[in-house]
């Protein structure tokens, strides 16, 4: 969430209702709809690393709203995590620990959870494809939120489909 | 547009009786002993059913086995898909179901008769009246029209002309490809071959449609295009038997088997993964 906040002030400054709204606006159904409090809570701790600075403005018929405002120091932490390149995925490590070790400690046949993984994958598989047939085709990121979900889980598919020509 | 005219018909295939024109069911291996009656108790829905399929090829004193006793069952309007490595027998399976080569050994039975006796001929009776095919790479008949290759499976199953085009007009408006019945297939996309295919495959309302990696050689849109259809054909009835390598494809399936090195290493039901109401912000948590 800090990331979001701090790249959403850097194009104004905003309070916290604006923010969720931003928020929503920009990513569609791709990002979970944010809690108010937890934009708060971020917002504060963002103001105490001194990423953010805020004041109250003045409004006339309801209390006064707290305006906040990105610092230098923000727009560097921001810079920087633009500039830096993103973890790549990685492969399932619970399921990869459990095939390699489970015959090891006599607790399940390598085909049997290669099976089990594989039913797993196909049936987050026809969800994602549910999803993808029922998303509203206007809203871009959601729509690339789930494809690349599907291409991820495509490829879980086929390394699974390795391992069962290596190990069996 | 009608769905009508995906609808598995259960008054065709169903009877047993095939009007004659295919021969008795043989017992492929105890040559000429009488029709077997299918007595197993899931016969009854059992639209296909093998028991210890084998397939060897062999050539220039290499043998190959490419099925090594398969197993499996289909019942009527089950939507199934195969998927496996390659070399695991997938593409085999198919066509030694649908009679395009012969098993080795094992029994294939479809619609509580015995088939993998057949000759050649009664195969190809028998894929007219009750199996529709389609393949990756479309096998339309490139000197003829879409209409024509349409047309051509009713004209052989014995439809008269006008039956035939008849037919052939709902399907191709069904298929969304009604104003390309004159073009010859060539000058078509991909995706609208493979739809020509389809409405081949279905013109004699099958009982039971085989489909080798359908999309296998789509691009995404026209990937989506033709699962729409086949996810149509089988809500209105059709069973489907389809080899996939793509677990998107699959995944539309009820039921998916895992063919490894000629055997059935899984089979089971798909069962969708329960959600929460997050709806596609969830997708976030499931990443590895």
């Amino acid at each position: 969430m800090r990331q979001p906040l701090l790249a959403l002030l850097a194009k104004e400054p905003a309070h916290g209702y604006e923010l969720k709204l931003a928020l929503e606006q920009t990513f569609g159904q791709a990002y979970p709809s944010p809690n108010i409090g937890q934009i708060y809570v971020t917002l504060k701790r963002l103001e105490q690393d001194g990423l953010v600075r805020s004041q109250d403005v003045e409004q006339t018929t309801r209390p006064n709203k707290r305006v906040y405002e990105l610092t230098p120091a923000g727009r560097e932490a921001l810079r920087s995590w633009a500039d830096e390149p993103s973890e790549g995925p990685r492969v399932r490590d619970d399921f990869f620990i459990k095939l390699i070790l489970a015959p090891m400690a006599g607790l399940a046949d390598q085909m049997e959870l290669m099976n089990r993984q594989r039913r797993h994958y196909l049936g987050i598989m026809r969800n994602l494809s549910q999803l993808q047939a029922d998303s509203d085709p206007a809203d871009t990121p959601a729509r690339l939120l789930i494809e690349g979900a599907i291409l991820h889980l495509q490829a879980d598919l086929d390394w699974l489909e390795r391992c069962q020509e290596e190990l069996v | 547009m009608s769905r009508r005219y995906l609808r598995y018909r259960p008054g065709k295939g169903a009877q047993g009786g095939t009007g004659g024109r295919v021969a008795p069911p043989c017992a492929g291996g105890s040559g000429g002993s009488p029709p077997q009656a299918d007595t197993s108790p899931r016969a009854s829905t059992a639209l296909l059913r093998t028991r210890g399929l084998v397939k060897v090829y062999r050539a220039d004193g290499v043998t190959v086995e490419a099925l090594r006793g398969v197993d499996l069952e289909l019942a009527i309007g089950e939507f199934v898909a195969i998927m496996g490595p390659s070399g695991s027998g997938k593409s085999t399976l198919l066509h030694v179901l649908g009679g395009l080569e012969p098993a080795t050994s094992g029994e294939i039975w479809q619609r509580g008769q015995r088939v993998d006796g057949l000759s050649t001929a009664d195969w190809a009776v028998l894929r007219r009246r009750h199996v529709g095919f389609v393949f990756q790479f479309f096998n339309l008949l490139s000197n003829m029209t879409v209409a024509d290759n349409v047309e051509l499976p009713a004209l052989l199953a014995g439809a008269t002309p006008r039956q035939a085009r008849k037919r052939r007009e709902e399907l191709l408006a069904e298929l969304g490809i009604a104003d390309k019945a004159g073009v010859a297939p060539a000058r078509l996309s991909g995706g609208e071959q493979q739809r020509v295919a389809l409405a081949r495959a279905l013109a004699n309302e099958p009982g039971l449609l085989l489909a080798d990696e359908p999309t296998g050689n789509l691009d995404s849109s026209n990937t989506r295009d033709v699962l729409r259809l086949l996810r149509r054909a089988h809500a209105g009835g059709q069973t489907i038997l389809m080899v996939t390598h793509d677990a998107r494809v699959a995944s539309l399936a009820d039921r998916v088997i895992n063919l490894f090195d000629g055997m059935v290493a899984d089979d089971a039901k798909i069962m969708p993964i329960p959600r929460s109401a997050n709806g596609v912000a969830d997708v976030l948590e499931l990443r590895g």
